[in-house]
């Protein structure tokens, strides 16, 4: 059977993106975010997963106004890089897993989980940056990617705890996947942000650090946090947070396994207008 | 009976929800088309008659010639959307976030590289008060 032995937690700030593509990485402004991802692109080539299940958002380049999907699962063969008005970034175009996509989807929407079914999506810097942040700059991304895109654009959001138990439901069907498959389980966005307004720049390091503590600890306590904490605590934008309990409700121990391993924990302020957050957990 | 909308008081902050989002459809349905660098070249070559091709209010159109982002979001764009409006012109993320705060371009870096804009004075309105 398949299954999910790690869960990699990751802010996707477009300029990182840039300022990787860029050539700025040895910059003293950008040094201190790359360096905290050095350990885990060792890791990831010491533990090459068969299969990312990437959880990301669209920012208005795939979906637009016409459809807004809550949950939508790619079941393509493969997605191209997206024109976000700057030009596509310089990166590979991103291999599915269709396959696995199509079973995921049909055991979690018989799971009551009402997924929307993608098979033509361009992906945007919400899952190209997490992919360079882990990889680097390699001419093919190491493995096929199950891109998951989240609704957090339009109010309201899925809530923390129906992310959550999502979670549990995704780690359900990849278990019942009968192929021997290393799937690692990625959430990304965050940390503390805000884009828009005068309140912009907002960063919360006290709420940032308190939600990876609890995000390792005590998960299921913080899936119960309601949408308006995020929003005054951690900017407008720091909504993005819930889609990390997605990747955290697919870990082991929530279903009565031992606690995860804390591979690597790393935070830094800033990145352009954005804390950057970042956790590895090894199921047990 | 009507919704619960907690996130009304927090100060400067327009959350996007369904009844901006109805509101600024063509706003930001032009924003999408900027996508395409053959409408950014039509967009640059002539704005105004570019923005007259969609429908649009007239507090949107004057919203996105003036590039004053707090008036479109009040109109109903999303930030997301808006960026499109940015990367046209060649402006960062950071010099749109920057350009809504009443900040100097080189006030919000600096603001940013020294930890951010705090929370404190900024949960709510009476917070603020």
């Amino acid at each position: 059977m398949a299954r999910i032995t790690s869960s990699v937690y990751t802010s996707h700030v477009p300029a990182i993106g840039a300022a990787l593509d860029t050539g700025k990485t040895q910059e003293p402004y950008w040094q201190p975010v790359f360096r905290g991802y050095e350990f885990s692109k060792q890791w990831l080539k010491d533990n090459p997963p068969d299969v990312i299940f990437l959880v990301f958002n669209d920012h208005a380049t795939a979906f637009s106004l016409e459809m807004i999907p809550t949950f939508a699962i790619g079941t393509a063969a493969e997605y191209a890089v997206a024109d976000e008005g700057w030009g596509p970034r310089p990166v590979p175009k991103v291999i599915g897993h269709p396959e696995l996509a199509s079973h995921i989807a049909q055991s979690v929407i018989q799971d009551d989980f009402d997924l929307t079914i993608v098979n033509k999506m361009d992906v945007d810097h919400g899952l190209t940056v997490p992919l360079s942040l882990m990889c680097g700059q390699p001419t093919a991304w190491p493995c096929p990617v199950i891109p998951f895109a989240v609704n957090v654009v339009q109010y309201p959001v899925p809530s923390g705890r129906r992310c959550y138990n999502l979670g549990k439901a995704i780690r359900k069907a990849v278990e019942s996947y009968d192929a021997p498959l290393n799937v690692q389980i990625w959430g990304t966005g965050g940390m503390s942000h805000q884009l828009q307004g005068p309140r912009a720049g907002l960063i919360n390091k006290v709420f940032d650090n308190n939600f990876l503590d609890r995000l390792i600890a005590d998960p299921d306590g913080l899936a119960g946090v309601p949408h308006i904490d995020y929003v005054r605590e951690a900017g407008s934008e720091g909504i993005e947070l819930v889609m990390w309990l997605i990747a955290r409700g697919a870990m082991s121990d929530v279903t009565g396994g031992a606690p995860p391993r804390v591979l690597h924990r790393f935070y830094h302020v800033p990145a352009s207008n954005t804390a950057v957050g970042h956790l590895i957990l090894e199921n047990a | 009976m009507s919704l619960d909308k907690p996130y009304l008081d927090v100060p400067g902050t327009t959350i996007f929800d369904a009844e901006q989002s109805r509101k600024g459809y063509w706003l930001n349905q032009f924003c999408m088309s900027l996508m395409k660098p053959e409408n950014r070249a039509r967009f640059k070559a002539g704005e105004r008659a570019y923005l007259d091709e969609w429908a649009m209010s007239e507090e949107q159109k004057q919203a996105v010639l003036a590039r004053d982002l707090n008036r479109c979001i009040a109109a109903g764009g999303n930030i997301y959307f808006l960026a499109k409006i940015g990367a046209t012109d060649g402006k960062s993320f950071q010099q749109m976030a920057g350009s809504m705060t009443g900040m100097s371009e080189e006030q919000y870096r600096n603001m940013m590289i020294a930890g951010g804009r705090s929370v404190e004075g900024n949960r709510s309105l009476g917070d603020k008060r």
